[in-house]
């Protein structure tokens, strides 16, 4: 591919260069008829991205430093300026609030490794598996999809009653069916409750991941193929120099997304565990500060912990988006 | 063309400026303030008191409509379970939009006091609904801090008492336990043939800082000190919980099953089924355990025993439910009406059979159970052998941490580990920390 010749491209800057010049040649246009109307059209979007996005983020920033307990909540207004102190409870990590948060934070980096590497896997697979025509095709399109598109908490709550030590479907398929030896073990409390939220967080993304690199691979053309194959390309050689190099800048964004929407998920503990019993050991970091923030109705702290996570994405994101950049200038 | 556009545009604006200014006059509930009775709608909070939610909007939907019926008032309904109530009541509380009337429990009263948000039963207001002295003294005392004008009354009164099972009693030879050894006693030789001597809603936090505050108030122990500080890590309360936490980690006589029953009708099942010989319960139970098949014949009821060498016979608090009005009601005359009506004698009367409540009426006779035995040991546990929760303002996060604690305690203990004294002490401290954060 790199031996094809391009034709050379003007430059950008000069693009724009000319545009304006031409724009200026016209000189002091008159205002035409109308000029409000673009201001008109783009204000209803603007207003409702103020209202419904950095209205409520400037307000939790505020939170943040105010100390927002049962006493101020009837009138936020009037809770005492704290400044850094609820970030200094916070990243106290000798402290019982902060150990707890270096703990969840730690339980969801590893979830989130786990789960968005297994459903890329599986969503990388199933597109494959599925990337040309034969017979069921559809079907298998519409099973795979399945769990993305059941609501949310009818999902999950099944996986709720699945788990169950002495009534669930999972400890009756492993022990009365397969006959595995020893106790049922508890699933949603104790050490287990990782796993099953990792594996329950995985059968609701992995879909969204397969549909991605499924309308990612409608792009590739098929003649690559072909010619590599004339070449004696395998498979697996196909994939790795075809596919996903090809598939690159859907993976760049859907890797990212995956992220962020992991790393943030509070569907899945919350319906999972219920809202009063959180194991330690699925105490991911929404929930965990959720959690702090009604457990004790301070709400001070519990912003504090979420504009930290805010920067914590921030860098990541940043820095993915830079590394990603620059490797694709370089290639 | 453009004209036509510019005119579409400005339409288009117009609408949507319409539309969120409907959307904000709408949100801003309530309506005119007082009108007549007759366009008035309460809404009103109940805790889940019944066998159900369900069972519970049975329950009260006659008696509401009588209200209706009476003043012209309407009654909106909305039956909340107990893991919720707290979140609402708070979400209620800063955004001020919910209910008119809202449920309580009394424990909760000096803590939601503390926020300011609800209506105060000064003079005028307490004479609206029929006077303080319509009601029983430990029950309204129960429902504030002391020396504040209350912002809560009193609606059902509860109490805690340990049901047995006749039968598997009999037939083991054992008599109901009047001490804490008895009762592990009996328990441990009831654990036989995959059935358990008790069965405790382990994963339930309400539950658990219940027995908690019991068993350390038993050893003498007070969460609080004068002034109002935690001192949640003392001996005597380390104690406690390790006496109430032993009865799954080394007496054994609790499923570790149990450590997932997030709600105390689960644990009451287990007992009218007969998996457990025994449930620690409040009064309430009466009706659960009839729902669930179980004759009122077949169990007894005596007090929580305390330990031979207890500090003081403790064997319950003065448990209830109050009712609360919140401030920024647009119908405190309706709403005070309606306090008024769930407070009269002919309403009382009318709840206190299905939801197996003590009287707070003063000179008001149990009506709960036609046990006269029952009836007198709940009733000598409410007046008698009962120490109220602590009155302060930071009540709430009380029960909360330490009741969530001990939950993944027991949690610990049924998946195979152990908790030490050291464990429960950490736990505590963890718990003071957040309250000591919030105060």
């Amino acid at each position: 591919m790199s031996a094809t010749t391009v034709p050379p491209q003007p430059d950008s800057s000069t693009v724009t260069k000319r545009v304006t010049s031409r724009g200026s040649k016209n000189g002091q246009h008159r205002r035409l008829g109308g000029w409000w109307l673009p201001y008109a059209l783009l204000a209803p979007a603007i207003l409702f991205e103020l209202l419904i996005h950095i209205v409520p983020m400037a307000t939790g920033v505020w939170v943040s430093f105010i100390k927002l307990t049962q006493i101020y909540l009837r009138n936020w207004g009037a809770a005492p300026f704290v400044g850094l102190g609820n970030y200094s409870v916070s990243l106290d990590f000798n402290s019982a609030i902060g150990k707890s948060l270096l703990n969840s934070f730690l339980v969801t980096c590893g979830f989130t490794v786990l789960v968005v590497g297994i459903s890329w896997g599986l969503g990388m697979a199933a597109a494959v598996a599925l990337q040309r025509a034969f017979r069921g095709r559809g079907l298998f399109r519409t099973l795979f999809l399945i769990p993305y598109a059941i609501p949310i908490y009818a999902g999950i709550i099944t996986w709720k009653f699945m788990f169950q030590k002495d009534t669930g479907a999972v400890n009756h398929l492993l022990f009365d069916n397969l006959g595995l030896p020893g106790d049922k073990p508890f699933w949603l409390i104790g050490d287990n409750a990782f796993l099953a939220i990792v594996i329950v967080a995985i059968w609701r993304l992995w879909p969204f991941a397969f549909l991605m690199l499924m309308a990612g691979l409608q792009s590739v053309p098929q003649d690559v193929y072909e010619a590599s194959a004339v070449d004696g390309a395998k498979p697996l050689r196909q994939w790795s120099s075809i596919t996903l190099p090809m598939l690159r800048p859907v993976n760049v964004v859907l890797v990212l997304v995956m992220f962020l929407w992991t790393f943030n998920d509070f569907n899945t503990p919350f319906v999972l565990f219920g809202s009063t019993a959180q194991p330690p050991a699925g105490d991911l970091i929404s929930f965990h500060i959720y959690n702090a923030s009604f457990l004790t109705w301070n709400f001070g702290t519990g912003a504090a912990m979420s504009v930290l996570l805010l920067l914590f994405l921030l860098v990541v994101t940043s820095a993915y988006l830079l590394f990603v950049n620059r490797r694709s200038k370089r290639a | 063309m453009g004209k036509t556009r510019a005119i579409l545009a400005a339409t288009a604006i117009a609408a949507l400026t319409l539309t969120t200014a409907a959307c904000s006059s709408g949100g801003g509930g309530g309506g005119s303030s007082s009108g007549s009775d007759k366009d008035t709608t309460l809404t009103y909070w109940a805790s889940n008191q019944g066998t159900s939610i369900q069972n519970d909007k049975d329950v009260l939907t006659p008696v509401l409509d009588k209200f209706t019926q009476k003043t012209g008032i309407k009654v909106k309904l909305e039956v909340i379970g107990w893991n919720d109530l707290q979140t609402r009541i708070q979400t209620a509380v800063s955004s001020g939009q919910g209910p008119d009337v809202v449920n309580i429990g009394n424990t909760w009263g000096a803590w939601l006091q503390s926020t300011g948000a609800f209506a105060e039963f000064n003079d005028a207001n307490m004479k609206a609904i029929g006077g303080a002295d319509k009601f029983v003294k430990t029950a309204l005392d129960a429902g504030g801090a002391p020396g504040k004008t209350p912002t809560s009354v009193p609606l059902y009164g509860l109490a805690y008492g340990l049901y047995y099972n006749k039968a598997m009693f009999a037939d083991a030879g054992l008599q109901p336990p009047t001490t804490w050894e008895e009762f592990v006693a009996a328990a441990k030789q009831l654990t036989t043939g995959g059935k358990y001597g008790l069965a405790l809603a382990a994963a339930s936090y309400t539950e658990n800082i219940h027995f908690a505050f019991l068993t350390a108030a038993q050893n003498g122990a007070s969460f609080y000190d004068k002034d109002g500080k935690p001192t949640f890590t003392s001996q005597p309360i380390v104690d406690g919980l390790s006496r109430y936490l032993a009865l799954m980690q080394t007496d054994k006589v609790v499923n570790p099953g149990n450590a997932q029953y997030d709600n105390g009708t689960q644990a009451i099942a287990d007992f009218a089924s007969g998996k457990a010989a025994m449930v620690l319960s409040q009064n309430n139970a009466d009706a659960s355990i009839k729902a669930d098949g179980m004759s009122p014949d077949d169990y007894g009821v005596v007090a929580l025993p305390s330990p031979k060498n207890a500090k003081a016979e403790v064997a319950t608090f003065p448990a209830g439910i109050n009712l609360s009005i919140f401030k920024y009601t647009k119908h405190l005359s309706q709403a005070l009406k309606f306090v008024k009506y769930m407070t009269s004698e002919d309403t009382q009367s009318t709840l206190d059979k299905p939801y197996a409540a003590l009287p707070v009426l003063a000179g008001a006779k149990a009506s709960f159970t036609d046990n006269a035995d029952e009836a007198k040991v709940f009733l000598d546990a409410y007046n008698n052998k009962s120490k109220p929760l602590p009155q302060v303002a930071t009540e709430g996060s009380f029960e909360s941490t330490i009741g969530k604690g001990l939950s993944q305690e027991f949690a610990t203990i049924a998946t195979g580990g152990t908790v030490s004294d050291a464990d429960i002490k950490a736990m505590l401290k963890t718990a003071q920390e957040q309250v000591e954060a919030q105060g």
